[in-house]
């Protein structure tokens, strides 16, 4: 073999597990339960192979189910929401900042480090009935009784923030980042106040950062599954429980597909609109 | 100094340390709680006492979740980093056609949600006849770890410089021998911060584990899991605690040795 030939078939040599994997584990399971959701579940033993709409028909005309796709969809909206106004200023503290940016970077990773679900179980610590705030609250003599501050759709939304603010932060800090601090003192030469200088040059530079976070943000947050149980009430219930409960609890494999579908085909509308205008690059920045 | 004015610097920094003790506050009281002395997992704080680390190692369960959590994390980091680390050689080495589509394509496993990964891999598999099992729990913590190795081994990459290499090479070495003489060697800290990455996101992970464990078997977060449907305990506190001593001591210690290890080459 010439040594062209080589370099040429090497790095699929190298990318040949690896992407075996993705095709294997990935891409040919979720084909798969795009052909099972057409199946029908049989009350007893295997599921009926076939072409029905049934599922598809339940899923998409059952007011149920779409009430609570509306409701994750708005609770992954809000947590974005309140995640970009939280992160925006904290990014760029980070990224303007001299002496400590070091200790504030790594602390700004930590959380990654730090388990999900230890992160969102501390919140009960917080707010229980016998939580931190409750005790702070009886022992200053301002409520008599302890409030159950928990399991409702504010604290689902506080826990999600708590666990997707660092993926917005960080997004933003590493588009600020990129971005030559002597336009910034260009514009305030030419006569622009600096909160001018801010919105009309350093915000719209970063805005490819917020959009890759927002993404992360509503993405992961609209997935999630024990974030509302966990933290929030029966009336919590995020797309993600359906999805459980139809595989796990009703081993109504056809039906989960469908749903796990639905919720894939929103999501993934969204990841391939911020793809078509803003490209992957910006996200892989932020992950890496 | 800002570039917003003194007074505008001296907000956004108020701001900042706000979001920094939203972020940690929760997590230390964990912390804090669970070195109370006290019966509930609560305050106030009646004294200072190990006695729930104690009650965790008698836990059978518990001890059993943290073998399987780790026997996973581990076997999770061998075929994750070994398949991210070839992967992300190709990508950094060479010219690939369709990069951009490759690159999409591996880290894809991030872009679809965990539950949705989790139900197609579970049906699919179990129309193979592969039943929940440590396998399929294996090969679900590949896949969605994968894509976080080949990004922290591929921003790695880049700062190789390739002509120690080809030194190597013109002075007559094999590309196999230049490979595990010079690359490798040159690698490692990429490859341990790969492996390090797919060992903790797969001790953390619960989403994915929930649909693929079978009866009976718990790793550490889906058996924290199952113990907040009761209520919390100190116990759960202190659980807690010890995770994230090894999840984040273990990074720590990892990025402690990998300095030293370059530091004494010289950088």
């Amino acid at each position: 073999m010439t040594i062209e030939a080589r370099e040429r078939r090497q790095p699929w040599i190298l990318l040949s597990p690896a992407l075996t994997a993705v095709v294997l584990l990935l891409v040919v399971p979720l084909l798969f339960i795009v052909v099972y959701s057409f199946w029908l579940r049989s009350a007893a033993g295997a599921d009926t192979p076939g072409f029905h709409l049934d599922n598809w028909q339940k899923v998409l005309s059952d007011r149920f189910y779409r009430d609570i796709l509306l409701n994750t969809l708005k609770i992954a909206a809000i947590t974005t929401a309140v995640c970009a106004v939280m992160g925006y200023p904290a990014a760029y503290f980070i990224a303007r900042s001299k002496g400590n940016k070091l200790i504030l970077l790594v602390l700004l990773m930590l959380p990654f480090w730090i388990s999900y679900i230890i992160r969102t179980m501390s919140w009960i610590n917080i707010l229980g009935i016998s939580g931190a705030l409750n005790s702070l609250l009886l022992t200053l003599g301002i409520i008599s009784e302890p409030i159950q501050m928990l399991y409702n759709e504010v604290t689902v939304i506080l826990g999600l923030v708590h666990f997707l603010l660092p993926f917005m932060v960080l997004n933003i800090y590493v588009s600020l980042e990129g971005i030559d601090t002597n336009l910034e003192d260009a514009a305030n030469s030419l006569g622009a106040t600096r909160w001018q200088s801010f919105l009309q040059v350093t915000l719209p530079l970063s805005l490819p950062g917020l959009a890759a976070g927002g993404l992360l943000c509503f993405v992961l947050g609209a997935g999630t599954y024990i974030t509302p149980v966990i933290l929030g009430g029966p009336r919590d219930a995020m797309f993600a429980n359906l999805v459980f409960e139809a595989i796990i609890r009703q081993l109504n494999w056809p039906l989960g597909s469908a749903l796990s579908l639905a919720l894939l085909a929103v999501l993934g509308a969204l990841v391939l609109i911020y793809n078509r205008y803003l490209g992957m690059a910006q996200l892989a920045k932020g992950l890496g | 100094m800002g570039r917003v004015g003194n007074w505008g610097w001296a907000v956004i920094r108020a701001y900042t340390v706000l979001v920094y003790l939203f972020m940690f506050l929760p997590v230390a009281v964990v912390v804090l709680l669970s070195f109370n002395a006290s019966q509930f997992g609560s305050f106030p704080m009646t004294g200072f006492s190990f006695r729930w680390f104690e009650t965790l190692w008698q836990n059978e369960a518990i001890v059993r979740a943290f073998r399987t959590s780790i026997a996973l994390g581990l076997m999770t980091a061998l075929v994750s980093t070994t398949l991210g680390v070839l992967a992300a050689l190709a990508l950094v080495r060479y010219r690939v056609p369709g990069r951009d589509m490759i690159t999409t394509l591996l880290i894809a496993p991030i872009l679809v949600p965990e539950v949705v990964l989790a139900v197609a891999l579970l049906l699919f598999l179990n129309a193979l006849h592969i039943n929940k099992s440590f396998g399929l729990l294996l090969m679900g913590h590949v896949i969605f770890t994968l894509p976080f190795v080949i990004l922290v081994v591929q921003a790695r990459l880049v700062s190789i410089r390739r002509d120690v290499e080809e030194a190597a090479l013109s002075l007559g070495a094999t590309p196999r021998q230049t490979f595990f003489a010079v690359t490798l060697p040159l690698l490692t800290p990429a490859v341990a911060a790969g492996a390090l990455f797919a060992f903790t996101i797969s001790f953390d992970d619960i989403t994915g584990t929930l649909f693929w464990k079978p009866g009976g078997v718990e790793t550490v977060p889906t058996q924290i899991f199952s113990m907040l449907r009761n209520s919390i305990s100190p116990e759960i506190n202190a659980l807690g605690t010890v995770m994230i001593v090894m999840t984040v001591g273990l990074p720590l210690i990892g990025a402690g040795i990998a300095r030293h290890l370059s530091n004494r080459k010289g950088g």
